[in-house]
């Protein structure tokens, strides 16, 4: 599996092939609270880079899910649907939200290391 | 400027996630977050600091309740020293500047009111009584709640006399060498206390209830849980445009008291007598998404009904629920309605409230 890389607003993803698995990090659910609700792109859908791919709700507030990469929705975590503090638990592992066929391996440059990412969290939360 | 309570340096202590509300530094949640300081509460004590609400102290006799009387629309000839009421302040259209609480005490009346509407209540109600009394807001005062099952249990090792004081009554207690005022009531469908003390004492106050098990918990869970009771936040579910009955609170307007005067009381008898256009339903969705504030309301051919005034997840009923107002023609239980969440019809139904039922303790029976 690829490198871990993350983008500005708060996803990770890594690659393993052509195939992406893609989801929210821990200081992003560390921001939103408890999550209560978890909505996800559906199968086959073809999702474009910082787009809408997703809801989270949280006790206080819904969050849009965005896609840091393009590509078509070939898998998602039914379980983060039907029990969404599994994301609060598990965010950077088994709490994934979506997999993607990429598009264009090139869109991975564009986003930030494990380093660079928590500079960056650090940053803009304090 | 935005001010603080006297908890603020404890609630820093305890890892708070602090947020402007009403023009005060409030803990929204602490460490454990709210789904968890939710279930504390109902199972055990959360203490809530509520040192940002108004406490109106209004000193006077027999005539004061006359005049009282004159601006609220209850019956405070009947209440006893010692007994609270829940009750609203009213503009002359019948609509809501406040909801409060108001104790009867030896020589004059306690009234609660919230912080964002404080400082206008008392202007407002200045002007009502025309300077005949003595008002004081007194901000050298603070309010901790401690709710829940044990709420007694842990309050009863730092004043060992409340046993008696039963549901909606106050009494005034001795701590640490000062007086101090004790009502059973509270805000989130539990057992539990507010009580009035000097700023001073505040912390060691707080600090006792937590060495005795009790937790603080922040205006997050204060909210789920206030909703899960089925009770109205002044703000969301209660403005100035909407009167008590459309609210669904004429309980808290006593029959007596309906043909007397007070602000807004000929809009009131109307809208007893001929009904109302709007009503407060409790809604729950019939999946898991979170209908908000100002989320629509349509009925089954796509007419819009309404909308959603209070909308969470409920973390002891483990569902989506919510509070809005519906044309009165569907606002009867099981009602079909659907919510418009981020563009799509969300299926619901007209349920009634509380969504989470009450355990108040009316002296040490449980009804």
């Amino acid at each position: 599996m690829s490198e871990v890389k993350f983008s500005k607003e708060h996803e990770w993803i890594t690659l393993e092939g052509e195939v992406a698995t893609i989801g929210i990090t821990k200081h992003a659910t560390e921001m939103l609270g408890d999550i209560v609700f978890a909505e996800l792109p559906e199968k086959g859908k073809n999702v474009e880079k910082d787009g809408t791919a997703g809801v989270v709700e949280s006790t206080k507030a819904a969050s849009d899910v965005y896609t840091p990469i393009s590509g078509e929705v070939v898998d998602i975590n039914q379980s983060i649907v039907d029990d969404p503090a599994k994301i609060n638990e598990d965010p950077e592992g088994t709490a994934w939200f979506f997999k993607l066929k990429v598009k264009d391996l090139s869109e991975l440059d564009t986003l930030m290391n494990k380093e660079e990412y928590e500079k960056f969290a650090k940053e803009t939360s304090s | 400027m935005i001010k603080k309570t006297p908890l603020y340096n404890l609630h820093i202590q305890h890892g708070a996630k602090m947020v402007e509300f009403a023009g005060y530094q409030m803990p929204i949640q602490y460490k454990s977050g709210i789904i968890q300081e939710h279930k504390f509460t109902r199972e055990n004590a959360g203490i809530f600091d509520v040192s940002h609400m108004g406490q109106l102290f209004i000193s006077g006799s027999n005539q004061l309740t006359d005049d009282l009387e004159k601006i609220f629309p209850i019956n405070l000839k009947n209440l006893k020293t010692n007994q609270s009421k829940y009750s609203f302040l009213m503009n002359d259209q019948g609509g809501i500047y406040d909801d409060l609480i108001i104790t009867k005490l030896k020589d004059g009346y306690l009234i609660i009111l919230n912080a964002a509407c404080k400082s206008q209540d008392f202007e407002i109600i200045k002007k009502k009584l025309e300077n005949k009394y003595e008002l004081n807001l007194d901000e050298s005062l603070s309010l901790i709640a401690i709710q829940g099952p044990k709420a007694k249990d842990v309050l009863v090792k730092v004043v060992s006399k409340i046993t008696n004081l039963k549901f909606m009554n106050g009494e005034e207690f001795e701590y640490d060498s000062s007086n101090i005022y004790i009502t059973r009531s509270g805000y989130t469908g539990e057992d539990g206390f507010e009580v009035s003390l000097e700023n001073e004492k505040a912390e060691k106050f707080v600090d006792q209830l937590i060495n005795y098990g009790a937790k603080l918990i922040g205006l997050g869970a204060r909210d789920t849980l206030r909703l899960e009771a089925g009770l109205c936040l002044y703000g969301n579910d209660l403005d100035e445009k909407t009167s008590p009955i459309e609210a669904n609170l004429k309980w808290a307007i006593p029959k007596s008291r309906v043909n007397t005067y007070y602000p807004g009381s000929d809009i009131i008898k109307k809208q007893i007598d001929d009904g109302v256009k709007t009503l407060r339903v409790g809604i729950k969705p019939e999946t898991r998404v979170i209908a908000r504030g100002n989320t629509k309301i349509f009925d089954q051919n796509d007419k819009e009904i309404g909308k959603v005034t209070s909308g969470t997840f409920g973390p002891s009923v483990e569902c989506s629920i919510a509070m809005g107002y519906v044309e009165n023609n569907y606002s009867l239980t099981n009602t079909k309605i659907f919510l418009e969440v981020r563009g799509k019809k969300i299926p619901a139904n007209v349920c009634d409230l509380p969504f989470y039922k009450k355990n108040y303790v009316k002296g040490e029976k449980n009804v």
